[in-house]
């Protein structure tokens, strides 16, 4: 199993850069994340649970007339398919759960666009624990019907007006509000990044989609898949998908992340293209930052990619040379969701439309009858309002995204 | 000048030592240098320039704020190495820093330009002894004090790692919490003081919280060092135009400095 030092930390990635408050609680919660997994109950638990409430596992899907167009076989993880519409269930439910184990009554959570927030308060929900999610203050406004749904759950919604008021603004905040409560509170964080152990804590509980796909995969074709590709901001769809496959050698790993107006405008959240180390919310990882290490805000059409890190196990896998990782813009990650829309009839989110698009650029250089496989991380409804807008379907005439 | 000079002369009068924090280029950077002279001038022992950061996940909405407008202003890394040269020589000047910036700058780099300028160390709230391997030699080879931080939850085991490879003194962080001035002070402080003190024989500095003489003089009958940061910022983000606020950090070093002489 590719876990980090007993230090946390991959190669010269990841480690624990935080106030020496949170130390303590960092120490406990690897301690219990530890014990847990080796305690069939709790193994046994989360397993039921994801089965019976989170809609687990979820299908492996050939996407046979998209297959014809790309002209290789394409083959989707349809995590969209999940409780909560994502991946995203499966590293709440194991976070609650353990958060139960440890004996706290009270999450808290980071959100950009809402869907972690959504997904922890859904978890807490469940479990009947306090939930405070943090959230740009600018993406309260633009996500107002998450903000509904986060607390139609029961959930409080903090609007963060610090710094650029985005999510790794909120992140600041909620790191901030842990020193205060950790006594009594878990900070649900919603990526593979942050201090050790969350890298690896997350990953455990998201590796299922890679375990999963991987043993599908087998039963269905006999074979391994030759590519696996997935969208990456924080990366614990990637990493969810990528741990089953990171031994087998023949599996080529590639990791999308968000070109936003293109690579070379400088406005983007392509966090390990632009290839910088650096000191992000407790883990050393590539950031992106200026020359004197300030961080730089990032852009991307997808609220979800929209982070200037990225998890320290995927700064590791790119320095090795083990998962490849590149830009997928705006304008390309559209144009697949529009292309899966009308060859398939499922609406991914745009995230996840990344991780396709690259799937896709990818396809033309593989054998014909190559097979891939996408993680198909997301549904698309929450980005109705950007469709819309980008395609230009409110009322005028349609026009194609082609 | 070191952390240890400022510490023998307020041993020897039997006082704890004031230690006044501010940003680097706020309100701007001339101003700066001019609210450390205040500083001094008033009283304090002891000065803290903070590096402004983008995301300073250790601190509440009074510095945060700060740090941005400095940022805002144009604020770079290096200009710290010129307040510090223009303030050094009075009384010992620490830089508190993210750890980003000065692995940014290179940890190397940055020590040997600090030095030079005249610092005497850095205080390093997100960076742990356990992640310092690089920091430690930095500041092993050109001399810098190094000041890690212990906090209420702080294990036994981790205050004799953290205390071991402290130089100067050891910073206490009062209440499990961001920066920022408050009512009342720490209740757990005393007993991090003197859970810290069975392990060491550095000064132990007490931050967090402080915004008055009464407060000060509390903490310092138990802390060698009274730590004001967010009090310091907040004369000059109330205040109506700047030279009110050198007017108000003036009167409030004023009444620290005498809290800790009581």
């Amino acid at each position: 199993m590719p876990n980090p030092d007993a230090s946390g930390h991959w190669g010269e990635f990841g480690g624990r850069f935080v106030p020496e408050a949170l130390i303590a609680a960092l120490d406990e919660l690897e301690a219990a994340h530890t014990a847990a997994l080796a305690d069939p109950a709790f193994t046994a638990e989360l397993e039921q649970l994801g089965r019976e409430y989170g809609n687990l596992p979820s299908p492996l899907y050939f996407a046979e007339r998209l297959s014809e167009e790309a002209g290789v076989e394409v083959w989707l993880k349809r995590e969209d398919l999940n409780h909560t519409g994502a991946h995203k269930i499966r590293n709440v439910l194991g976070q609650a759960l353990l958060t139960k184990r440890m004996g706290k009554r009270r999450i808290i959570a980071e959100t950009g666009a809402g869907q972690h927030g959504v997904a922890s308060a859904t978890a807490a929900a469940y479990f009947g624990l306090e939930c405070t999610v943090y959230m740009g203050e600018e993406d309260t406004r633009r996500q107002a019907l998450n903000v509904a749904r986060m607390r139609l759950l029961g959930a409080e919604v903090v609007p963060v007006t610090t710094g650029s008021r985005t999510l790794k603004d909120a992140m600041n905040e909620a790191l901030r509000e842990w020193v205060a409560s950790v006594d009594h509170t878990h900070y649900l964080i919603g990526s593979v990044g942050g201090p050790a152990p969350f890298p690896q804590l997350v990953r455990d509980y998201c590796r299922g989609i890679g375990d999963e796909a991987r043993a599908q995969f087998l039963e269905r074709t006999g074979a391994l898949p030759d590519v696996v590709a997935a969208c990456v901001g924080g990366g614990s769809n990637a990493m969810g998908i990528f741990t089953a496959f990171l031994e087998d050698e023949s599996v080529k790993l590639f990791g999308f992340e968000a070109g936003g107006d293109g690579y070379d405008t400088g406005r983007h959240a392509a966090t390990i293209t632009a290839g910088q180390i650096g000191v992000l919310h407790g883990a050393r990882t590539f950031v992106l930052q200026d020359e004197d290490g300030q961080t730089i805000e990032s852009h991307s059409i997808s609220a979800g990619l929209d982070y200037p890190g990225v998890g320290p196990e995927h700064a590791h896998l790119a320095a090795t040379g083990r998962a490849v990782y590149e830009p997928v813009d705006d304008a390309e990650a559209m144009a697949a969701l529009e292309k899966l829309a009308r060859t398939e009839g499922i609406i991914c989110a745009i995230e996840s439309a990344h991780g396709l698009a690259g799937a896709l650029r990818l396809a033309k250089g593989l054998k014909a009858g190559s097979r891939v496989l996408v993680n198909l991380s997301g549904r698309g409804d929450k980005d109705m309002g950007n469709v819309v807008e980008y395609f230009g379907f409110a009322g005028a005439p349609e026009k194609s995204g082609e | 000048m070191h952390a240890a000079d400022a510490f023998a002369k307020t041993k020897a009068e039997g006082r704890a030592a004031l230690v006044g924090y501010l940003p680097a280029g706020y309100p701007t950077l001339a101003d700066s240098i001019k609210a450390v002279d205040i500083m001094i001038d008033h009283g304090a022992d002891m000065i803290e320039l903070g590096l402004p950061y983008s995301d300073p996940v250790m601190d509440g909405p009074a510095i945060q704020k700060a740090a941005d407008q400095a940022l805002a202003g144009g604020f770079r890394t290096r200009q710290v190495f010129e307040v510090t040269e223009a303030v050094a020589g009075r009384v010992p000047i620490l830089v508190m820093t993210y750890w980003n910036l000065v692995e940014r700058y290179g940890v190397d780099r940055f020590a040997r330009d600090f030095a030079a300028a005249g610092g005497a160390g850095l205080i390093t709230p997100d960076l742990i002894p356990d992640e310092a391997g690089e920091w430690i030699e930095a500041s092993d080879a050109y001399g810098l004090d190094r000041v890690f931080l212990v906090a209420p939850s702080s294990t036994e085991e981790r205050i004799v790692s953290t205390v071991a490879a402290c130089r100067g003194f050891v910073y206490a962080q009062s209440v499990m919490g961001v920066t920022g001035a408050r009512a009342a002070t720490s209740a757990v402080a005393p007993a991090l003081v003197e859970r810290t003190r069975r392990h060491t024989d550095l000064p132990i500095g007490v931050g967090l919280g402080v915004r008055s003489g009464d407060q000060a003089a509390e903490i310092g009958a138990y802390g060698d060092a009274v730590i004001v940061g967010s009090a310091i910022v907040n004369c000059y983000l109330d205040a109506p135009d700047i030279p009110t606020g050198h007017q108000r950090l003036a009167e409030l070093t004023a009444d620290l400095a005498e809290g800790v002489r009581r």
